[in-house]
């Protein structure tokens, strides 16, 4: 008798299991910020819930804590393990997946992958980047009539050309504004723990604040949010990165360089899903609304309607390319 | 000339911010290691406190009660520790690696099934915070040319719980060298056998030192999630126990020589965080790796030329087995 329930159960779960497999499941993993660093990757989990609310269904995570699980992790999400199918599409949040997806992207011929940040030359990899440089020069232009010292300050996280790309937007932003603006610039780290670091992101931030700095523009993932902290406490202005982090600290954050890695996640399930879906390089700037600046109840007071006037000219002139911003990481 | 005396005044002030954990927490290790007990455990045990007072901080709104909280988190996990290592004579060394390893993972799954914030807790507001404290007189003196800034800016202007940290070294000094209770904690640490011949319980001693520890990390924790910080992050200590437990041998298990170790290792920290894209008078600017290595640079050029022996309590380490 058990010995029947427990085959009846098997084969239910069997069952189970395969009608699962039809289904349509994507796969996110999110680097080592972290799902709620509340900037980059917390925009990928935006993306991904909002397909999951307008679609149904759900999705497979995962969240690296090490250097040693990227592979793990893609590897296991698309083969498949216990009750979870192999995954349709697997999104990979983050440069540092770049090495690790030329090698995986091989073993799965079959299986859609993305990455966002990096680009991998394979026929079932789409490579989402962003013009990050074109969002910073914004928010550079803002940092620069918001400051009072004609004093700016940049905090990244870890050292990498990606990073160099955002520093290199903003300060020709800030000085396109004003010529003889100064840009002090700090980088966290030199590994991925450097996208984690509030408590080290704060003391750089202070000490660009002693240094004469009055807005300070932190590219550092969850490292930011010590930033931000940072400016609150010093009655300070500063620059948010990724996803829109101006209700963090109302009145203290200027604005945000937001990078739709939600629309990019978004997209690429649902042309999985609906079957559009394409390999090969995206590119989305200013003119795809890839990236912009956060303006919102939070901030109003704090970009002036001058200030507002002059961005959007200049980002009609970047879209038109009147205004050429350099872009480090190019060849 | 003003710059410089400018900069000397504000890598002093983030010296001192970024000191008080290390303090706080080799303090607690001086403590466990002169009654016997290796304390390898002052990482996890800050980690928990932090953890501990966050959550608190965050689901009740005030700081002082997170405070509490995270004193008695690290002083159950110190009492683990001692469980293992006193009671039952278990190697120290493990048994404190061992709390490092459980705290790492067990804090971020905690926070995860509470706060669904992906092993992290909300970001906590002014009022759930320790905040900056202006001393007498600090608005008025600031203008006083040379002691005006050191006391406006060095000296006021931290969180009750770096001054709480600048009073436990004489107090701490005091407990040891001049109590009967620091007597006994000395010789349980170097010869407990003539200590339980006196007839004094050394189990019971170690203990006491155990709880004492526990509330000293219990505070360097809480300062790192509620007053330095806004709210616990996986693995927020960083090595910061390891590097207290350094201070603590450069400072040969002495209060004031391991305060002047931590204050040194904080320094050197502000010190590369000011150097970095800053050129340097005659040499330029400096590679940011390099700058990066500075205080670990630091510390080995120190442990290899400046500290002397370092001689560590006789019994330390040494499970008390009474012979019969």
């Amino acid at each position: 008798m058990i010995r029947k329930l427990a085959l009846a159960g098997l084969m239910a779960a069997g069952l189970g299991f395969s009608a699962q497999a039809q289904t349509f499941t994507p796969a996110v993993i999110f680097d080592m910020g972290g799902k709620f660093d509340k900037s980059f990757n917390e925009a990928a989990y935006n993306g991904a819930e909002r397909f999951k609310k307008e679609f149904g269904g759900t999705y497979a995570e995962f969240e690296v804590t090490n250097e040693a699980q990227r592979t793990q992790a893609m590897q296991r999400l698309a083969r498949g393990a216990g009750a979870t199918p192999p995954a349709s599409i697997v999104i990979c949040i983050g440069f540092a997946f770049g090495s690790t997806l030329e090698q995986v992207a091989k073993e799965f011929p079959r299986t859609k992958f993305v990455i966002v940040d990096s680009v991998v030359d394979a026929p079932n990899v789409s490579s989402v980047v962003f013009r990050e440089h074109e969002g910073s020069f914004l928010v550079g232009m803002a940092a620069a009539m918001a400051s009072k010292t004609a004093k700016v300050g940049f905090v990244g996280g870890m050292d990498i050309p990606l990073i160099r790309k955002f520093h290199k937007g903003y300060e020709e932003g800030a000085q396109h504004v004003n010529k003889s603006v100064q840009v002090f610039m700090n980088m966290t780290g030199t590994t991925p723990a450097a996208w984690n670091d509030p408590t080290k992101g704060g003391e750089l931030a202070r000490s660009q604040f002693e240094r004469g700095a009055d807005v300070i523009y932190a590219a550092a993932g969850a490292t930011g949010l010590g930033v931000l902290q940072a400016a609150k406490d010093s009655g300070k202005l500063s620059i948010g990165v990724d996803s829109n982090q101006n209700h963090l600290h109302p009145g203290s954050v200027l604005t945000s360089m937001v990078k739709r890695v939600d629309v990019a996640v978004y997209n690429a399930m649902k042309s999985a899903k609906d079957g559009s879906w394409k390999a090969g390089v995206q590119s989305l700037g200013l003119k795809e609304d890839g990236v912009g600046y956060a303006l919102d109840a939070n901030n109003e007071k704090l970009i002036t309607a001058d200030m507002k006037a002059k961005l959007d000219a200049a980002k009609a002139d970047i879209i038109a390319g009147k205004i050429k911003v350099t872009d480090v990481t190019a060849k | 000339m003003e710059d410089a005396f400018l900069m000397i005044v504000t890598m002093a002030s983030a010296t001192l911010r970024v000191a008080t954990p290390l303090v706080l927490a080799a303090l607690a290790g001086l403590f466990a290691e002169r009654s016997g007990i290796v304390d390898i455990g002052l990482e996890g045990k800050m980690l928990g406190a932090a953890f501990a007072a966050a959550a608190t901080a965050a689901v009740t709104g005030s700081a002082w009660l997170g405070l509490l909280a995270a004193i008695a988190a690290s002083t159950v996990l110190s009492m683990i520790h001692g469980f293992a290592s006193i009671t039952h004579n278990g190697n120290q060394v493990v048994s404190g690696m061992a709390l490092n390893i459980m705290v790492a993972g067990l804090c971020p799954v905690l926070a995860q099934a509470w706060f669904r914030q992906s092993g992290q807790t909300p970001m906590l507001g002014q009022q759930a915070r320790f905040g900056p404290i202006e001393l007498p007189f600090a608005a008025a003196v600031a203008k006083v040319p040379v002691i005006g800034p050191l006391y406006a800016q060095v000296i006021s202007g931290h969180n009750i719980l770096v001054y709480i940290a600048a009073i436990a070294v004489p107090l701490v000094g005091f407990i040891v060298y001049r109590t009967s209770f620091g007597l006994r904690l000395r010789a349980v640490g170097e010869n407990p056998e003539a200590v339980d011949t006196a007839g004094v319980s050394v189990s019971r001693l170690r203990y006491q030192a155990l709880i004492l520890a526990g509330i000293l990390c219990g505070v360097a924790g809480a300062y790192l999630s509620t007053a330095h910080n806004a709210g616990f992050i996986r693995d927020m200590t960083a090595g910061k126990g390891y590097l207290a437990l350094a201070a603590l041998i450069f400072g040969k298990w002495k209060p004031v020589p391991t305060l002047l170790a931590c204050l040194l290792f904080a320094f050197a920290d502000a010190v590369q965080i000011r150097l970095q894209g800053v050129p340097v008078p005659g040499i330029g600017v400096i590679p940011v790796q390099l700058i990066q290595a500075l205080p670990y640079i630091l510390t080995v050029f120190l442990l290899a030329g400046f500290v002397g022996k370092s001689i560590a309590p006789r019994a330390s380490g040494i499970p008390y087995l009474k012979e019969r």
